[in-house]
């Protein structure tokens, strides 16, 4: 039999549906998969007992009509998951076992999945190379070597290199998408409020988003209609019927205006990334789209503005980390405060406390005016620019990224030429629109790059179309060589 | 009614000082669940039994509104007369330590959700009007306790997320009495509003005061100093009293006053500097994240409105223009939601006046004795009634009445049957009366004589001797008639 690792979900559900595969089988394909993997060091915990419990629970007395039938999933190790241990990616809650299960997570079981294991991610979400983690660097499995993108770092090098049929992520300022742009998968950043953000280890509130990480775009919306939903526990989610993204996805694009914004043209872009995005513009047009010329002129300040906002509420969320009732507590410390100076010290990595710094800084008195008002400020003219465009067009195509997956430790150094990776992505996250990359080339060495279709609020399914017409008349193929089992 | 003057004054070498005064009070919202948790909010339960994930701020936890704490705040507003924000945000207050689980407090700080108020004061100098600055939402911390064991700390985060309301006076307060009445009102509007049940023992009412001094005359205030959580309006007093002296001789002795937080220590009687103002946290304020901004529909405060209970201010009116009674009187019996309750019943079934100085005297001195509240008076209101009006209408003297009221307190009968089975009935007919009177007068034919001699003292002790051969019962003014017209004759 064909290796069923390397299918899409969507094949793998119709495998299971048609009784080609037993949810245990398919549940130890991956387990395999995973066991030999070790050295790409995606998944800090697995769950496979677990998960072969419940993938016989599902042979046992199949409901073939749920969206994620018997299907076995890793997720980023961000949600909080019942009795198992989720640590973030930080040191801080190497022992922190949650009672409670993330919203988005109980809505993928309820749809009949179950969980594979919990994969590794930059620590608390803050890094874009998955070099911040405090369990290690994420090997890409498109070369050794490589940076699988971050922060769910694990969670797109698990994707690509089959130990997982899909997977879930956050996106913060980039961390679905660009991950998934370095490992030739599709990552979807949904509308801000689509996906509970309740049980989820928080980053930066007004950001953050779960979404979909998958091989294709109908996988995709497969699990974006599984893991969305309003919940009443999160007030910022959007109550709203829930959508059928994967019945609703149509190829046909024609007559639909696509912006092309000149700003996401940057000095030093490598030459490969302007001939993808020529390359997408030319399927587009063919498919009968129409392309405009768009400015989105605040762009330039969506990075600085991202690097205020973000650490900002980044400061004040991980406040409560403070070894006093759960997580890591230093030995050592005579009193409260040097308690909390030594259980912080060793509990955070030097990037989380670089943007505790930071955010404690735009915070404080004197300074507050300066940078964080101002920041919110921009940041809404930067929303009023996409809000403006849209009135005009359907969708924006941009790429994702302004490179191909680095090498570890290239920008470690360097936090800036770090944070640069994101200037394509964070405009997204501040103005809360949806936006999704999926791969549509190689560059020179022949390692993926991905373009992104930015949508307006709760435009999802346009997006998904849109990427469902690049995907078919793009040629891209994934082809990963399994070095390292 | 002559009034007197306002002197609160601190006296020192150089000259007399006003003291200038402003509160800060945190008033815990009466709701079954907290702010933002369903956890429940009742007082006294076992240590942490009361704590939600929320509440301990667990990793992914997120606040929801709870809006019957809206609500709540809304009513105060409107109670103490101020403006409802359509619009208002939750902000985070940011600061660590080991009771407060998020390591901020969410508050309300640029765009609270009331707005400037007033707040009535009646006062022996006449009426004040205290101004409010703003009322906000905000959760209350947990609790740490010292004192269990010598080298750890103990947290209950029971009160942890719980609503506060934080009222902010003007600086418009002027001495401790002043504090008094202020703290009182406020606690009565509350009451009345069933927004706050006002209980200080239980920590359902504190208040942070801002106390500075200047010359008396000076337009310029002087440089505030904070006396953190002070939870008892004598104490508040206490500490005013403290403070204000303190700066004064600061003053005198051509010292600076440090602009500063002190704390209150009730054993000492004396206030002492916790931080200074160089030292003052810095809370990095920002609007809360996880939280939209709350918007309130004009339609919701409008039924508010329209549903708030009568208040003290109003019903003091209603109480001089409807029952007659003098503004003191009213004042008294509206201070407290129950006690007007209580009068009204009475008052409608018997004498209103007579009812509200027998309120005052005897039922307020027994309550007050006892250490109850009148709604667990022993004494039903209707029974006081019937005692009101057999009062009234002859059936029984004032003395007596004094007696049927002891028997009442003792048995729980009503006073009917106490003074007819122990006979305490008024001796009101006249040739009853007349006979016995007679039968005095002959028996004491040397003090009639004394009397008609012009020694009028004496009237005073016929009358002794009526009362005693009737056993207190004969009428008063009936017994005066008749001696009188008798000893002329």
């Amino acid at each position: 039999m064909a290796d069923i690792t390397n299918q899409s979900l969507n094949e793998i559900i119709e495998k299971v549906k048609t009784k080609k595969i037993s949810s245990t089988d398919l549940t130890k394909a991956y387990i395999k998969n995973i066991e030999s993997a070790k050295k790409l060091n995606a998944f800090i915990t697995t769950t496979f007992d677990q998960a072969l419990e419940k993938a016989k629970q599902f042979d046992n007395k199949p409901n073939f009509n749920q969206l994620l039938p018997g299907i076995p999933l890793a997720v980023k190790d961000l949600f909080c998951t019942e009795n198992i241990k989720t640590t973030a990616g930080s040191n801080i809650l190497n022992n922190f076992i949650p009672s409670y299960e993330s919203t988005v997570t109980k809505n993928l079981w309820s749809n009949g999945s179950f969980l594979l294991g919990k994969l590794n991610c930059d620590e608390f979400a803050m890094g874009s190379s998955n070099e911040t983690s405090h369990y290690g660097n994420v090997i890409n499995p498109v070369g050794d070597q490589l940076v699988p993108g971050g922060s769910s770092g694990g969670s797109s090098s698990a994707l690509a290199a089959d130990l997982t049929p899909a997977t879930i992520g956050t996106d913060t300022g980039g961390s679905i998408r660009q991950p998934a742009s370095f490992t030739g998968t599709v990552g979807l950043k949904p509308t801000y409020g689509l996906c509970s953000r309740w049980g989820i280890v928080a980053f930066a509130s007004s950001l953050d988003q779960a979404g979909p990480m998958t091989k294709t775009i109908k996988d995709c919306a497969i699990m974006l209609e599984s893991m969305s939903g309003f919940d009443e526990k999160d007030s910022t989610s959007i109550n709203k019927k829930k959508e059928q993204y994967s019945k609703n996805l149509k190829d046909n694009i024609k007559g639909l205006k696509i912006g092309i914004p000149k700003e996401y043209r940057v000095d030093n872009m490598p030459k490969e990334i302007d001939e993808l995005w020529e390359k997408g513009k030319k399927i587009l047009k063919d498919l009968g789209a129409q392309l405009i010329d768009i400015s989105l002129p605040h762009t330039k300040y969506a990075l600085p503005t991202y690097y205020i906002v973000a650490p900002a509420e980044a400061s004040s969320n991980l406040a409560r980390y403070d070894g006093v009732r759960y997580g890591y507590r230093s030995k050592q410390g005579k009193d409260l405060i040097e308690m909390y100076e030594k259980t912080r010290s060793e509990g955070f990595g030097d990037e989380v406390k670089r943007r505790i710094l930071i955010g404690t800084y735009v915070l404080s008195s004197g300074y507050y005016d300066a940078y964080y008002l101002k920041a919110q400020k921009v940041r809404q003219l930067i929303k009023k620019d996409f809000d403006d465009s849209f009135t005009k067009i359907d969708a924006i195509l941009t790429p994702s990224t302004p490179s191909s997956a680095f090498k570890i430790g290239e920008k470690t150094s360097d936090p800036v030429s770090m944070y640069l990776n994101d200037i394509f992505t964070v405009p997204v996250n501040l103005a809360g629109i949806p936006a999704l990359s999926l791969p549509a080339g190689v560059d020179e060495q022949g390692y993926p790059l991905g373009l992104q279709l930015i949508g307006k609020a709760l435009d999802e399914q346009k997006i998904l179309n849109i990427g469902y017409a690049i995907e078919k008349n793009c040629g891209f193929k994934n082809e990963i060589k399994k070095w390292w089992s | 009614m002559s009034k007197e003057k306002f002197n609160y004054f601190i006296k020192g070498d150089k000259g007399k000082y006003e003291v200038v005064i402003g509160l800060e009070v945190h008033a815990q919202v009466l709701s079954k669940s907290k702010l933002f948790s369903g956890s429940p909010t009742k007082f006294g339960a076992a240590p942490n039994n009361q704590v939600s994930l929320i509440d301990s701020a667990f990793p992914g936890m997120l606040p929801v509104i709870n809006e019957e704490c809206i609500k709540q705040a809304v009513r105060t507003g409107l109670g103490l007369n101020a403006k409802i924000n359509n619009y208002s945000v939750f902000d985070r207050k940011n600061y660590f330590y080991a009771d407060l689980p998020q390591g901020y407090q969410i508050s309300q700080y640029k765009h609270p959700i009331v707005g400037e108020g007033k707040v009535l004061l009646d006062m022996p100098y006449g009426s004040k009007e205290i101004g409010i600055e703003r009322l906000h939402l905000e959760q209350d911390a947990g609790k740490s306790i010292h004192d269990m064991d010598p080298s750890n700390t103990y947290v209950d985060l029971n009160r942890s997320g719980i609503a506060l309301m934080e009222i902010v006076s003007k600086p418009d307060l002027r001495s401790p009495d002043e504090v008094n009445a202020y703290i009182k009102k406020l606690r009565s509007i509350m009451r009345y509003l069933g927004t706050c049940d006002g209980n200080m023992q239980e920590g359902s009412l504190r208040a942070d005061v801002n106390v500075s001094v200047r010359k008396e005359g000076d337009k310029n205030f002087g440089t505030r100093c904070e006396i953190k959580n002070v939870n008892s309006i004598k104490f508040m007093q206490m500490a005013i009293e403290y403070e204000a002296a303190r700066q004064v001789e600061l003053i005198e002795n051509g010292k600076e006053i440090d602009q500063e937080t002190r704390l209150f220590d009730t054993k000492k009687n004396e206030t002492r500097s916790m931080r200074s103002k160089e030292d003052a946290h810095d809370y990095r304020y920002f609007p809360d994240p996880d939280l939209l901004p709350l918007k309130l529909e004009q339609k919701l405060i409008d039924e508010l409105k329209k549903s708030l209970p009568e208040l003290p201010d109003k019903k003091k009116e209603r109480f001089i223009k409807e029952y007659g009674l003098n503004a003191y009187e009213a004042n008294v019996l509206v201070s407290e939601k129950e006690i007007s309750d209580y009068y009204e019943e009475v008052a409608k079934l018997s004498d209103k006046k007579l009812a509200a100085t027998w309120m005052m005297g005897d039922l307020f001195a027994m309550l007050n004795d006892k250490g109850l509240d009148i709604s667990k008076s022993p004494i039903s209101a209707k029974h006081f009634a019937e005692l009101v009006q057999s009062i009234k209408s002859g059936e029984i003297s004032g003395r007596i009445a004094k007696e049927v009221f002891e028997i009442m307190l003792e048995t729980g009968d009503n006073p009917k049957k106490i003074i007819e089975s122990k006979g305490l009935k008024q001796q009101s007919d006249p040739k009853k009366l007349e006979k016995m009177i007679s039968e005095i007068l002959s028996k004491n034919k040397d003090k009639v004589v004394q009397y008609k001699s012009g020694k009028d003292k004496l009237f005073g002790f016929f009358v002794g001797q009526v009362m005693k051969s009737s056993g207190g019962k004969a009428n008063p003014q009936l017994t005066n008639e008749i001696l009188k017209k008798l000893l002329k004759g």
